[in-house]
């Protein structure tokens, strides 16, 4: 188990390593902040005094160099637009970000297994066709799209709910926390259900399927036989079996639901780490790109390790570390 | 006003108590007058003097002044200087208004405005571009309290436009301030109209009234700026009644706002010129070849009939209403119609086909040539498509273009690497002599001259002229020799101009605004009406 995680992490602080760099060469390819942050009027000297300013003047491997050095002592550098740790600016907008992708995981988890059950018991009934189509819907339609339509229904046409941006916080252990407000929570269920949608049509998939699977094991033949009613059936013979997978896709699509958060972000005026992400490649913010896809990378790490570590409490059999 | 749970009197129960709060709450809220407005840019500093872009400065401009103001023409006004004049070629001098506070109640000296004209040279790693504006500047001298001397380093007209930009920060609270205390507000202290109340980066900030502002009293006690830059959000921020102004307008929805009796839109020609700089430096430009794809054996865009052609192939008027949906105006000059120098002689070129396929033939093209425009996708109103109308436009009388948009950060990495030839720039300036030297003359280093004349066109007569307008205090000369030096530019196709864009603001019905055509938003200029 500890040679396991070790080695994990070993991989993990390649696959940084490598990020960094590929991150680094790109936005240097580019071009130069400066052209963008710097004002019209100004002319070359104080262009070449701005580039020199922020170090980049000198040549790639010695401005990766001073970065890596940096790096090795936590700092990933000051962001050029806000000339602000790039850390900081992530960190102040990490909340936010898990926030809305953890209440969009809730909403699909809660929703989408029961649905996913439901249809996968009775699949010719026309509820699990209902159920399917909405499936279908959420596969197909764009997330832009559905956002700026619920915009449109619910808050200007009925003006039930707030268009953008996030509501009050509360702090929660010194972490600025919406959720645990009203307001917090009238602004989150737009952009939450937006981003849900997506994950949702593919758990109702997975539970179907898994569900239509197990129904024809032999396990739950000897279940019937014994004489259980069809719930308990359902409940402690098909839903425990069907867990797995889904466990696991959940747990990557966490993080994949983090990344995917920019365009709804974007769309709802979210103040997350999508949306410093955008911004900050709009004028080559190098360290807060950088940083902010170093921050990304460590979670997917941490998520797939915690998705491992679960795996092996829901199956007895699996023990984690057991990959080859 | 007098509330019922202000009598002491009485004991009151928690929970009566806490209804009299939300009454209270309540009450105040209905009596107070709060403007919510959602801006299109993203604020990266509230340091007024970090970075020189449009979204920070017209944050700044709410809490910071400046010497020098200009009015919703871009014409100079007094703004915390009452009053300044040239005593010699390279002496200007500043009286300061008297009697102007900072919000904490410390006067406003003229050590104050010393110390902002040098502060932007000194901000750690500050990609700002400030030092910009304070480049001429030799010395200054504090003759009193209200009294400021600049020397600048040569006799120069334009320093009343250029400390425009420089707002002018309170020496003791930004002296040993870094970017952290202007952004929690403990060194955001200006003598502006609006006070600091709260700030979420990357989300609003939060002003109050300065009720002891020189200026007229504005209308509203709070405002909330909003930073929405996606384009249909805040539209629907608008129409559900969060926001009560926006601006930038996204073009496809003005005519819905306009319909909607609720809410208005009012627009003004914009001091931003859209205008297509050309290769006129190198023999075999890239992206330029004839109709087979093999490299011409003169470069094109050096004859001015060619440059002609090019200029009378573009419908104009065409783009402006139908690309532009209405937001531009066709433009013919350097700067924007009401901007220092411009010359309302000259008249935008008439859309003529066939007279540009007359002077592609006496140029020695009678069957064209190739070339590729290049240009941004998400900088200025509808971008992309005016590049592909252009094409399109040039295509019909023989000039086959191919169109290369991407986004500003990767076009200006392939202006910068000179890898473009012929591509789309936006410009705004306060005077046709500031934008002649920025896009008009030879690029020269030393001079800071031409920093953004990409495609280095050179003409000594219009730089001569250009020069001794910049270096003449006196501005009704300084005026009229900056008009005939953009004229003389203009004639001689510098640049191919396209339009001068429009900028609007959507409002509640009951607000209204005086269009600027620098663009800038200020909550203390709207009114109710």
């Amino acid at each position: 188990m500890l040679s396991y995680v070790l080695r994990r992490l070993a991989w993990s602080t390649a696959t940084l390593f490598v990020m960094s760099l590929l991150v680094f060469a790109g936005v240097y390819a580019i071009g130069n902040p400066v052209d963008l942050l710097i004002n019209p009027q100004a002319d070359q000297a104080e262009i070449a005094r701005a580039t020199a300013l922020l170090g980049l003047d000198r040549p790639l491997w010695e401005q990766y160099w001073l970065f890596f050095c940096g790096a090795l002592g936590g700092d990933l550098g000051i962001s050029f637009a806000a000339s602000v740790p790039a850390i900081t600016l992530i960190l102040e907008r990490m909340p936010a970000t898990l926030e809305l992708a953890l209440t969009a995981m809730l909403i699909a988890i809660t929703l989408g297994i029961p649905l996913g059950l439901l249809a996968g018991l009775r699949p010719r009934s026309w509820l699990a066709r209902s159920i399917m189509a909405l499936s279908t819907l959420g596969f197909a339609l764009p997330t832009f799209w559905v956002g700026l339509m619920l915009i449109m229904v619910f808050s200007v046409q009925l003006g039930w709910l707030p268009t953008t941006g996030r509501g009050a916080t509360v702090d929660v252990f010194g972490i600025p926390l919406s959720i645990f407000t009203a307001d917090g929570l009238r602004h989150l269920l737009l952009p939450a259900t937006t981003l849900a949608l997506f994950k949702l049509a593919l758990l109702i998939r997975l539970a179907r399927a898994g569900t239509q699977d197990a129904m024809l094991q032999d396990y739950v033949r000897y279940a019937r036989a014994k004489g259980l009613s069809e719930r308990a059936v359902v409940r402690s013979h098909v839903l425990p079996n069907i867990l797995i997978p889904i466990v696991t896709v959940a747990g990557l699509e966490l993080g994949s639901l983090i990344a995917f958060a920019i365009v709804t972000e974007t769309v709802f005026a979210w103040p997350g780490m999508g949306k410093l992400l955008i911004d900050s490649i709009n004028v080559l913010d190098r360290p807060v790109i950088v940083a902010y896809l170093l921050a990304t990378v460590c979670l997917f790490i941490l998520i797939n390790l915690l998705v491992d570590l679960l795996y092996a409490v829901l199956d007895p059999r699996v023990q984690a570390g057991d990959t080859q | 006003m007098r509330y019922p749970c202000t009598m002491k009197h009485r004991p009151l129960t928690k929970h009566l108590r806490l209804l009299c709060a939300a009454l209270v709450l309540l009450a105040a809220g209905a009596g107070a007058a709060e403007l919510r407005i959602g801006l299109s840019g993203e604020v990266t500093s509230l340091d007024p003097q970090y970075l020189a872009a449009q979204p920070n400065l017209t944050v700044a401009r709410h809490v910071f002044e400046s010497l020098t103001d200009v009015d919703t023409q871009t014409r100079l006004i007094p703004g915390l200087a009452e009053r300044w004049r040239a005593i010699d070629a390279n002496t200007w001098e500043f009286n300061l208004r008297r009697g102007v506070k900072f919000h904490d109640g410390s006067p406003f000296t003229a050590d104050d405005v010393a110390f902002s004209l040098v502060r932007p040279l000194s901000i750690k790693g500050s990609p700002g571009g400030f030092a910009a504006f304070v480049r001429a500047v030799a010395s200054t001298t504090v003759v009193d309290a209200h009294t400021l001397r600049v020397k600048t380093k040569y006799p120069y007209g334009a320093l009343p436009e250029d400390l425009n930009s420089i707002l002018i920060v309170s020496k003791k609270h930004a002296q040993n301030a870094g970017p952290e205390d202007f952004d929690s507000g403990r060194a955001l202290v200006g003598t502006g109209p609006y006070k600091y109340l709260r700030y979420q980066r990357g989300d609003r900030l939060e002003l109050t009234r300065n009720e002891h502002w020189w200026g007229k009293t504005p209308a509203w006690d709070k405002v909330t700026l909003r930073i929405l830059p996606a384009d249909p959000s805040r539209t629907a921020a608008l129409l559900s009644g969060e926001l009560d102004v926006i601006e930038h307008v996204p073009s496809a929805d003005i005519k819905n706002i306009n319909k909607n009796n609720k809410l208005h839109v009012t627009q003004t020609t914009s001091w931003r010129t859209i205008l297509l700089h050309l290769d006129q430096y190198r023999t075999q430009p890239p992206g330029v070849s004839d109709l087979s794809g093999k490299p011409l054996s003169a470069n094109p865009f050096m004859d001015l009939r060619v440059r002609r052609a090019i200029s009378k192939a573009i419908n104009r008027s065409a783009i402006a209403e139908r690309v532009m949906e209405g937001l531009a105006v066709p433009a013919a000059n350097i700067v924007s119609p009401g901007v220092f120098g411009y010359n309302s002689a000259l008249k935008a070129e008439p859309y003529d086909p066939d007279g540009a396929k007359r002077l592609l033939s006496e140029a020695g093209y009678p069957n064209g040539f190739r070339v590729t425009l290049a240009g941004p996708n998400n900088r200025y109103i509808n971008d992309e498509q005016v590049l592909q109308t252009v094409a399109q436009l040039l295509t019909r009388v023989g000039i086959q273009t191919r169109v290369e948009a991407a986004p500003m950060s990767a076009f200006l990495g392939r202006v910068r690497k000179e890898e473009t030839s012929f591509a789309l720039l936006g410009w705004g300036s306060f005077a046709a002599d500031l934008s002649l030297r920025s896009l008009v003359a030879a690029p020269n280093t030393e001079k800071g001259y031409g920093a953004w004349n990409w495609g280095r066109y050179a003409n000594p007569k219009v730089e001569s002229l250009m020069e001794q307008a910049l270096g003449s205090v006196d501005r009704n000369k300084r005026e009229a020799l900056a008009r005939e030096a953009g004229t003389l530019a203009m004639q001689d196709l510098a640049f191919i101009p396209l339009h001068h864009q429009v900028v609007s603001w959507a409002m509640r019905a009951d607000l209204a605004y005086v269009p600027r055509t620098d663009e800038f938003t200020f909550a203390h200029h709207f009114t109710p009406r």
